[in-house]
C-alpha cells in the first residue's frame, strides 16, 4: 500500500470552474513521483490539497486523500492539521519569501518539533544543528541565530530543506523548489534534495514544469493537463516511449541546452485540441457538461 | 557608531524644529489683537499706568529684542513668569505636564487595546459577518471626532448612567499624600488602590473619548496588514507544520503586520495629544491643555510660549521613540 493515495480528487473554484478533474495518483514510501504540466495545469494545487493549504476560493468537491490509509478529507480540521504537521512537509518554491523575516532561523526549524511533536527545546536544537550540517551549511550555530535577510537565497533554500526533513516526515511535497533559484545553485539544490530523500527514505512528490529535473530525480511521473492526469508512468518508460500524444509533444518541446541556437518547439495545435477534447469528454462523463 | 551619529543628527533636527516653533509662536501671539496689559489693569487706569506695566513686562521693546531676552532666559532654564499667576512658567507647566501625560498614555493604551482586539478578531473571523460588523463599528468610531465622543460619553456614563466621574482629575475632598503630580502612577506605587480607583474613574471617559477615533484607525490598518500578511508564503509554510489559525496570527503574522501600524500610531499619538486641549476643557481635567486655553484667554504670553514649546518637545520625543521601537521590532533596520 502506498503511503499517499489520492483517489478521484476533484476541486473547483468558487465560481464552479473545475481545476482538478478526477485526479488519482499514489506515492509509495521512499518513492519520488514527479508531477509535471504547464502552468495552470493544477500541479501545485494537488500539493496544496495534500497539505491542507488550498486557497479559500478552491473547494474540494469529491475524492479522497489517504495518508497511510486515513482519508484526510474525512477528518475534522484540527485533527487533519495535526496529522499533516506530523507526517508531511513542504519544500516551498521561493526561499526569499518562505521564511518569516522577523524570526530567527533556528526557531523556524525547531518550532514544529517542540510545539507539534513535543520534543524538548535542546533536543530540537541539536536536531536542527545536525540537519543544517547535513545540508552543508557552515557554522550551523551562527546561522540558527541569524535572521533570514542576513542569508543568501541558496542558504535559505538549504535551511528550508533542512526544516522540511526536521520531523522525519513520511512525505515531502517539493513545490518547484529550484524555480526561483539561480541556475548555478539549482543543480546543487536538486542534488541535495535527492540525496536527503534517499538517506531519509522519504516519499517525495516533486512538482515541476522541468522535465530535465524529473529525469534526474524521479522514479514515477504524472503528467497533468487542465487538472486532469493524462499520463501516469514510470520515468524510464516516459522518456523512452511516452504513451500520450500530449506527453510526447511536451517532451519534444523541452529545450536542448547544448544548442543555444536551436529554436523552441511549441506543443502542436492539433495535440492541444485533442487533449482539450479529452478533458471535455471527461467533464461530460462526470456530468458537468 | 552609526546609531550614535543617527541620534546626533536627530537631536540637531529637533533643536532646529523647536527653534522654528518658538519663533512662530512668539511672533504670532504678539501680532494678533488682544493686549495682556489692558486685561490686567482696573478700569480707569491712566496711560502712564499702561506704559509702566508694559515696560515692566518688556512689551515696549521690538519683537526681536523681546525674543532675544526670552531666548537667553530659556537657554538658562528660565521660561519667564506667568502674567496672570505671577509664578514661574516652568513650574506651572511642569506641574500640569504629568496630568496630560497620564491622560494621553492611558488613551493610547486604550486605543491600542481596542484597536488590537478589533483587528485580531476581524482577521480571525475574516469573511464572516463579525468582520463586517467590526468594519462598520470602525467607520462609526472614525467619523465622529474626539470631543463629540466626549459629549456622548458624558451623556451616557455621566448623566444617564452615572458610572464614572465627568469632571476634574480626582475627588477634591480626598486626602492626597502625593509628592509628584503623576497621581495615577504614584497612587499605584503607594498601593493606595482607593485613590487609584478614584483617579481612573475620573480619567476613564476623557481617555476613552481620545482613544475611540485612534482605536478605529489602529484597528483598520492593523487588520488590513494582517490580512495581507496571511497570504504570504511563510504563513502557508507555518500552516503545513500543523499550527492552528490563532497561533499563526499571533506568532507568525502579528510581528510583521504591526510595523506600518506602529508608524501610524506615532503620528496619530501626537494628534491625540493635541486633542487633549479640547477634551481636558470638556472634562475640566487639570492638565496642560486646559491651562493652554486659560493662558490664551488671558493673553498670558510667557505661559502660552512655555506650553507650546513643551508640546513641541513632547511631539518630537514621541517621534523619536517610535523610530527606536520600529528599529527594535524590525531586524532588517537594526544595522541601517
Amino acid at each position: 500500500m502506498s503511503f499517499l493515495e489520492i483517489r478521484n480528487l476533484t476541486a473547483t473554484l468558487s465560481n464552479g470552474m473545475p481545476i482538478l478533474r478526477d485526479v488519482s495518483l499514489s506515492v509509495a514510501a521512499a518513492e519520488v513521483r514527479g508531477l509535471v504540466g504547464e502552468s495552470g495545469a493544477g500541479k501545485s494545487m494537488i500539493g496544496k490539497a495534500i497539505l491542507g493549504i488550498l486557497p479559500r476560493s478552491v473547494r474540494i468537491t469529491r475524492g479522497e486523500i489517504r495518508l497511510d490509509g486515513t482519508d484526510l478529507l474525512a477528518l475534522p480540521p484540527a485533527e487533519r492539521r495535526r496529522r499533516i504537521g506530523q507526517s508531511c512537509a513542504l519544500i516551498p518554491q521561493d526561499p526569499l519569501t518562505a521564511l518569516n523575516p522577523s524570526r530567527r532561523v533556528g526557531p523556524q526549524i525547531t518550532d514544529r518539533l517542540v510545539d507539534i511533536l513535543g520534543w524538548t527545546r535542546s533536543n530540537a536544537e541539536a536536531r536542527a544543528r545536525d540537519l543544517l550540517a547535513e545540508v552543508q551549511i557552515p557554522e550551523p550555530e551562527r546561522v540558527m541565530r541569524s535572521y533570514p535577510h542576513e542569508l543568501s537565497g541558496g542558504m535559505r533554500q538549504r535551511i528550508l530543506i533542512a526544516s522540511a526533513f526536521a520531523a522525519e516526515p513520511k512525505l515531502i511535497v517539493a513545490d518547484e523548489p529550484t524555480t526561483a533559484l539561480d541556475v548555478t545553485v539549482q543543480k546543487q539544490i536538486l542534488k541535495l534534495i535527492a540525496g536527503m530523500q534517499a538517506r531519509h527514505g522519504t516519499a517525495l512528490l516533486f512538482v515541476t514544469h522541468d522535465l530535465g529535473v524529473v529525469s534526474k530525480v524521479c522514479q514515477r511521473l504524472s503528467v497533468l493537463y487542465a487538472g486532469m492526469v493524462v499520463e501516469d508512468t514510470d520515468v524510464r518508460g516516459f522518456f523512452s516511449a511516452p504513451d500520450h500524444p500530449y506527453s510526447r509533444a511536451l517532451l519534444a518541446a523541452t529545450p536542448v541546452y547544448t544548442d543555444p541556437e536551436a529554436s523552441l518547439t511549441p506543443v502542436p495545435e492539433a495535440v492541444i485540441t485533442a487533449v482539450r477534447a479529452e478533458v471535455a469528454a471527461a467533464d461530460r462523463r462526470a456530468g458537468r457538461g | 557608531m552609526i546609531v550614535l551619529r543617527a541620534l546626533l543628527s536627530r537631536l540637531v533636527m529637533t533643536a532646529i524644529t523647536l527653534f522654528g516653533v518658538a519663533v512662530i509662536v512668539f511672533v504670532t501671539i504678539r501680532v494678533v489683537p488682544g493686549n495682556p496689559i489692558a486685561m490686567m489693569l482696573p478700569p480707569g487706569a491712566t496711560p502712564e499706568d499702561v506704559a509702566n506695566l508694559t515696560a515692566l513686562y518688556g512689551l515696549d521693546k521690538t519683537i526681536a529684542e523681546q525674543f532675544l531676552i526670552w531666548g537667553q532666559g530659556v537657554l538658562a532654564g528660565d521660561f519667564g513668569t506667568s502674567i496672570t499667576t505671577r509664578q514661574p512658567v516652568l513650574d506651572l507647566v511642569l506641574g500640569r505636564l504629568p496630568a496630560t501625560l497620564e491622560l494621553s498614555i492611558m488613551a493610547l493604551v486604550m486605543a491600542m487595546l481596542i484597536g488590537g482586539v478589533a483587528a485580531l478578531t476581524g482577521t480571525r473571523l475574516r469573511g464572516t459577518r463579525t468582520e463586517g460588523g467590526i468594519d462598520i463599528a470602525n467607520g462609526m468610531a472614525l467619523s465622529v471626532p474626539d470631543f463629540l465622543w466626549g459629549l456622548i460619553l458624558i451623556l451616557l456614563f455621566g448623566v444617564l448612567a452615572p458610572i464614572f466621574h465627568i469632571s476634574g482629575r480626582i475627588t477634591p475632598s480626598l486626602d492626597l499624600p502625593f509628592v509628584t503630580n503623576f497621581y495615577l502612577f504614584e497612587s499605584l506605587l503607594r498601593l493606595r488602590f482607593d485613590l487609584w480607583a478614584d483617579i481612573v474613574s475620573h480619567m476613564f471617559l476623557p481617555a476613552l473619548a481620545l482613544a475611540i477615533p485612534l482605536s478605529a484607525i489602529i484597528g483598520q490598518l492593523l487588520k488590513q496588514s494582517l490580512k495581507e500578511t496571511m497570504h504570504l508564503d511563510y504563513i502557508t509554510l507555518a500552516r503545513t507544520k500543523g499550527y492552528g489559525e490563532n497561533h499563526i496570527i499571533l506568532r507568525e503574522a502579528l510581528r510583521n503586520a504591526i510595523l506600518p501600524t506602529l508608524t501610524l500610531v506615532g503620528v496619530q499619538f501626537t494628534f491625540l495629544i493635541g486633542g487633549t486641549v479640547i477634551i481636558e476643557r470638556l472634562f475640566s481635567y487639570e492638565g496642560l491643555g486646559n491651562m493652554a486655553i486659560d493662558a490664551v484667554i488671558n493673553r498670558d504670553l510667557p505661559l502660552i510660549q512655555g506650553i507650546v514649546i513643551l508640546f513641541a518637545v513632547i511631539f518630537t520625543g514621541v517621534n523619536l521613540i517610535v523610530d527606536l521601537t520600529y528599529a527594535l521590532l524590525n531586524p532588517r533596520l537594526r544595522h541601517a
